[in-house]
């Protein structure tokens, strides 16, 4: 499907392994990144972007501004985008990039996506091939319209059965990661088939999201039904669906049984650390953040609200809930989630990526530990180095918030295993 | 193009919030960036770096995160270049479109911290002249090096302006 894809843009058929200059179809960056890729495509002495339309600027790593420095990182991106007349999406307007874009259905099934951040790959959840590059790589992109690319192989996940209750799709990551190694699937794309139809859309954009964290280029879904009833009212532009070729061979094929999984965590300090959360001797936590680029969708807070609807967070616990953008977050005020969480003891923040990175709103101290629905677990990611992050799903995330320690939502409801 | 330096010696894994935390984002400076190079893999690593060092490191160097700030880290400390049994794919592509040298090097052991080491792209040879031992690198593809003799993207791609104009 990746190939076909290329192949597509390239005007030709293409073989892993090849490198192909290709045209793209959008190209992003946000508040870290971009004030690089400006730099870059100032020194390429280009006076205008390829097309205003398939530009956007997102601040949302360190904003709302958490100090001088990033408000001035900001002021540089948002000028920029001023002056080019690009897409920029303000704070109070906008959200975390992975989750924004595709809710404003400016990515697309079938195109060519290249972000300056790693989570671009989050867009194969809709059929696209996107994929993370660097700052330098976006600005050359925003200059000219194109970029090279290494074909990647094809490693092809067969997906079969239907989830547990408690069971999301970053179990379904996690257990991949754990499977083929933080590495395992580098210069590589995952493909997922088989009955896809058994993960809700927004699960799918959390297994693409962390298929950076096995390494690999991208991780797409062909666009099924759901993908297209989602983009019906949203696409920004036409587009055309690619699908796996049926004779189309892959460097190897993995199976994952949906119905076996259980929840799982991620210790310290890597993604691929995977325990299920039952096996886990007891972990007292301080903080728990349900959130980020990889579950802060709305099924993601519908199930953290699920968890804590007439329960109190653990006195000795701070929780964090972070919509992944103003349109979930005013959702969430209407539909009355936000009600359960305050209620709870959590507090409601503004979209941000924040605490994922050790930026502002829920930063660790030395000795602390947190349960968090993000995507890495790195030695000191979110804060102090001697601090230790525990990755789960946003239900696990919850249950620990009420426990004061890590624990699966089935302690709470009194259920055993599935 | 030959590189000869001390080595420093990193292990496997070491992503790009080791190479440069988070929270010194808020500047594009390599030289401040460079203060802080490797400091959340150990905060007393940036002051052990000597000008003209050549890192070693094991498997999946530069893993996480887009920032291409880890690669102006690394310059701004004064980091020669890097030779690792592998790097990960962003990282991977940042330091060649800075011009910075990266060598994969599958077969990478036994170089310990403080050897004298040379690093010879044309011959496609890492030798550590403290052992005398020899290791081949994996060699690069052709257009990538060709985007790293140019010193990286932007001036690769200003020698090849009529490709877009």
């Amino acid at each position: 499907m990746v190939e076909a894809i290329i192949a597509r843009h390239a005007g030709r058929t293409v073989a892993a392994g090849e490198f192909v200059e290709v045209p793209v179809d959008f190209v992003l960056a946000n508040d870290i990144t971009a004030p690089l890729a400006i730099r870059a495509f100032r020194e390429l002495g280009v006076e205008r972007v390829f097309d205003p339309e398939r530009v956007a600027l997102v601040p949302d790593h360190f904003t709302p501004n958490k100090d001088v420095r990033s408000a001035e990182q900001c002021r540089v991106t948002r000028e920029f985008a001023r002056e080019q007349g690009i897409h920029y999406f303000e704070v109070g307007h906008g959200g975390i990039e992975h989750v924004l874009l595709p809710e404003r259905g400016l990515v697309l099934p079938g195109e060519i996506v290249v972000g300056g951040d790693s989570h671009t790959c989050t867009y194969g959840a809709l059929g696209a091939f996107a994929t993370g590059m660097g700052s330098t790589d976006v600005g050359y992109s925003m200059a000219t319209g194109k970029t090279w690319v290494r074909v990647p192989k094809t490693i092809r996940v067969e997906l079969r059965g239907l989830l547990s209750r408690w069971v999301m799709g970053k179990d379904v990551v996690l257990h991949l990661i754990e499977k083929v190694g933080t590495s395992g699937a580098n210069w590589c794309a995952f493909e997922f088939g088989g009955e896809i139809g058994s993960l809700p859309l927004d699960d799918r954009f959390t297994v693409a999201n962390m298929a950076v964290e096995a390494g690999a280029t991208a991780g797409l879904f062909p666009p099924d039904e759901e993908v297209l009833a989602y983009l019906e009212d949203r696409a920004a532009r036409p587009f055309t669906p690619l699908y796996p070729d049926p004779d189309a061979s892959y460097a190897e094929v993995i199976e994952v049984d949906l119905g076996n999984l259980r929840p799982l965590v991620a210790r310290p300090h890597s993604p691929a650390n995977v325990v299920p959360v039952d096996e886990l001797d007891e972990v007292p936590i301080d903080q728990v953040v349900i959130g980020s680029c990889t579950n802060g969708r709305w099924r993601d807070l519908l199930m953290a609200a699920e968890v804590l609807r007439g329960r109190r967070v653990h006195p000795e616990v701070r929780c964090v809930v972070i919509p992944g953008t103003q349109g979930l977050h005013l959702r969430a005020v209407r539909e009355g989630l936000a009600e359960v969480f305050l209620t709870a003891g959590a507090v409601l923040s503004p979209p941000t990526c924040g605490p994922c990175l050790g930026g502002h709103m829920g930063v660790l101290a030395a000795g602390e530990s947190c349960v968090s629905t993000t995507n890495r677990n790195f030695r000191g990611r979110m804060g102090h180095p001697e601090s230790k992050v525990y990755l789960a799903n946003p239900a696990v995330a919850a249950a620990s918030a009420v426990l004061g320690r890590i624990a699966s939502p089935e302690e709470l409801f009194g259920e055993g295993r599935g | 193009m030959t590189y000869e330096g001390r080595t420093l010696v990193v292990g496997d894994d070491v992503d790009t919030d080791a190479i440069i935390p988070a929270q010194y984002l808020v500047t594009t400076d390599p030289t401040e960036l460079g203060r802080h190079c490797l400091q959340g893999l150990d905060p007393a690593l940036p002051g052990k770096i000597q000008t003209g060092a050549i890192l070693v490191a094991g498997r999946n160097f530069g893993c996480g995160s887009s920032r291409e700030h880890a690669v102006l880290a690394l310059k701004g400390a004064g980091i020669r270049c890097v030779v690792a049994r592998s790097f990960a794919r962003i990282f991977f592509r940042n330091a060649i479109n800075l011009g910075f040298p990266v060598i994969e090097c599958p077969g990478l052991e036994g170089i310990e911290e403080g050897h004298l080491v040379s690093v010879d792209l044309g011959a496609g040879v890492i030798r550590d002249i403290s052992t005398q031992r020899e290791y081949r690198m994996a060699r690069l593809p052709h257009f990538i090096l060709e985007i790293l003799t140019a010193g990286g993207l932007v001036p690769w791609a200003k020698e090849k302006e009529a490709r877009w104009r």
